[in-house]
């Protein structure tokens, strides 16, 4: 049982970091054990922003020596960077094991990320002009101050609390999930898949990177797995009604677009309200209501539903 | 034990004479009934004496509590703005009250309730009067999924669209969906009445022992054992009062509605144990 949440702005934008925010506070009691943001900002000009940890929580709190092996593999990450002429704008130590870098590259993305991946424990959380994800353990409001996400400007964002049923809980098994190596794209999800194994082994043979045994993780190698192919998003969240097992809801975001699918059965909620200049979704009605105070006409959709929005 | 005959005994108990009626041994209000109307701990209400409370910086516990508290001092009336789509509001109420909400419910709102009218003006989400027992839901919204999920009694009403799993495992009562209603609705339904103007989601009525559903629109899909029955004039005649009660119409007349019943073929194993077979061949 975890609760997902998403928001988009169209043909504006606003404080989205404080909305995602309290949407999600407001889904603690769905699970608490973590907590993950994928915003979307303004879009930059040839600028991309990367954010990666090169620690787990867990390991930076009680690991042997693990303050040096921190500084060592950052060292690494900033070689490597500089190896492939990558331009490091600003840097920003969100927290000790956890950084936000603004760089520009006009070179192969892919290489960059595949080749900072690499380093030792250090995990891409996002790469791209938009997106930025951020996940930590604790509640919304504990992982927004921590990464000061409270006035971030942007048009849309997805986010996720989480209580960890099948896999640990750790940065890496959190929610939102990047569609390494593809800019822009995120996913949260909320329900188990069944046949996790089977489309992880398919896709491992396709040489698709898995960073942990959390099955919503394979949501987001699937789909870029099927953009790898050409097949268009939309497209991909309906064949994946299909192709998994189990029961789901889940949202995706890209740079400018926000979709949701639901499983054959219609097991796992959600909650929409759509209007012109706004729409927003959750897992729960309450979540809404802390952007949207006033009376509104909200409903659920139904079972294979898949919808996208524009920004 | 020369003494204790067996026969006399259970003949002094009265044990022979009782009377045992029907199929239930459940026992229903009788209308003439004088006494047993209200549970011991009811209040005793006037439904002229009105009050409006505005829940908005309060959580689900204080509301609950206020209901009790007002419904003690003798309101019959209440009225609650903002409930702001909590959890689990309004929730175990076994006696008559009139109880307004302005706004929206979250989860499991007015559930397990026996006797008051309720209405509420925006949407409610899952679960909404679980387990009601008898009185009336008005939800003037929509719905989310399990929508009088284990429903005994009453009638509870949805005048926009429900999400799936509509009345399951309903025991009595009437759901009534005035938009179309998701899949698996009357899932394992056993008793009781669902009428559905718009259309019905795949598995319709799937497992249903037993139990009725009308549907207005067109049906994706019946689930196992669920059958098509026939329309009576009787269903009609009561389909017609039924809906007036609420305003509601039925979109191509009832006349027209599809009657959904069990097929009872899931009452029984169809297929012999294999002792029971030596026996047979």
């Amino acid at each position: 049982m975890c609760g997902i949440a998403g928001i988009i702005h169209r043909n504006r934008s606003s404080d989205i970091g404080s909305e995602m925010t309290s949407m999600l506070q407001s889904l603690k009691h769905r699970g608490p054990d973590s907590t993950g943001f994928a915003i979307y900002g303004m879009p930059r000009e040839d600028e991309f922003v990367l954010r990666f940890k090169v620690a787990e929580q867990e390991d930076a709190a009680k690991g042997y020596n693990i303050h040096q092996e921190i500084r060592d593999r950052r060292a690494e990450v900033d070689r490597r960077l500089a190896e492939l002429g990558v331009e490091v704008v600003e840097t920003v130590d969100a927290t000790e094991y956890a950084y936000r870098y603004r760089i520009k590259h006009g070179g192969d993305m892919r290489k960059v990320a595949d080749y900072v991946d690499d380093v030792t424990s250090t995990e891409i959380l996002s790469l791209g002009s938009r997106l930025e994800l951020i996940k930590d353990l604790g509640d919304a409001s504990t992982v927004s101050d921590q990464y000061a996400l409270r006035g971030f400007n942007g048009t849309h964002a997805i986010g996720h609390t989480r209580m960890a049923t099948e896999s640990d809980v750790d940065i890496r098994s959190a929610h939102p999930y990047w569609a390494y190596p593809y800019n822009d794209i995120a996913v949260v999800h909320n329900g188990q898949l069944t046949n996790y194994w089977i489309m992880r082994r398919e896709l491992e043979r396709k040489d698709f990177r898995f960073m942990s045994s959390c099955d919503s993780e394979l949501i987001s190698v699937y789909l870029a797995d099927k953009l790898q192919e050409g097949v268009d998003l939309e497209e991909a969240m309906v064949q994946s009604v299909d192709e998994f097992d189990g029961v789901f809801t889940y949202l995706v975001a890209t740079s400018d677009k926000l979709g949701m699918a639901k499983d054959d059965m219609a097991a796992k909620p959600m909650v929409l309200y759509e209007s012109d200049d706004l729409v927003a979704m959750a897992s729960e009605e309450v979540a809404i209501r802390q952007v949207l105070p006033h009376e509104i006409d909200t409903h659920d959709p139904y079972d294979r539903e898949v919808r996208v929005w524009q920004s | 034990m020369a003494e204790l005959n067996e026969t006399a005994r259970s003949h002094d108990m009265g044990l022979h004479t009782e009377q045992l009626t029907g199929r239930t041994q459940q026992r229903f209000f009788d209308i003439s009934e004088e006494e047993n109307h209200l549970y011991p701990e009811a209040y005793d209400v006037d439904f002229n004496k009105r009050v409006v409370i505005d829940a908005i910086d309060m959580d689900a516990r204080d509301v609950n509590r206020k209901i009790r508290d007002l419904m003690a001092e003798g309101y019959g009336s209440i009225v609650i703005r903002n409930p702001q789509a909590r959890h689990s509001l309004a929730v175990g109420i076994l006696q008559r009250l009139n109880l307004t909400f302005e706004g929206s419910l979250g989860y499991f709102g007015v559930g397990l309730i026996d006797g008051p009218n309720v209405r509420v003006t925006g949407r409610v989400g899952w679960s909404c009067a679980e387990n009601m027992m008898a009185g009336t839901v008005i939800v003037e919204k929509n719905a989310g999924s399990t929508f009088g999920a284990a429903m005994r009694g009453g009638d509870l009403v949805c005048m926009g669209d429900v999400g799936s799993r509509t009345g399951i495992d309903q025991k009595g009562g009437t759901i009534i969906v005035g938009g179309r209603t998701g899949a698996f609705s009357a899932f394992m339904m056993q008793r009781g009445r669902m009428i559905v103007l718009g259309d019905a989601g795949k598995n319709l009525g799937d497992s249903m022992y037993d139990g009725t559903i009308f549907v207005g629109g067109t049906i994706e899909s019946l689930g196992v054992d669920a059958v098509p029955g026939d329309m009576t004039d009787l269903d009609c005649a009561w389909l017609e009062r039924k809906l007036g009660m609420y305003g509601l119409k039925a979109p191509n007349g009832v006349a027209n509605m599809t009657k959904i019943v069990a097929g009872k073929q899931l009452w029984n194993y169809d297929n012999l144990e294999p002792s029971e077979k030596k026996i047979v061949l």
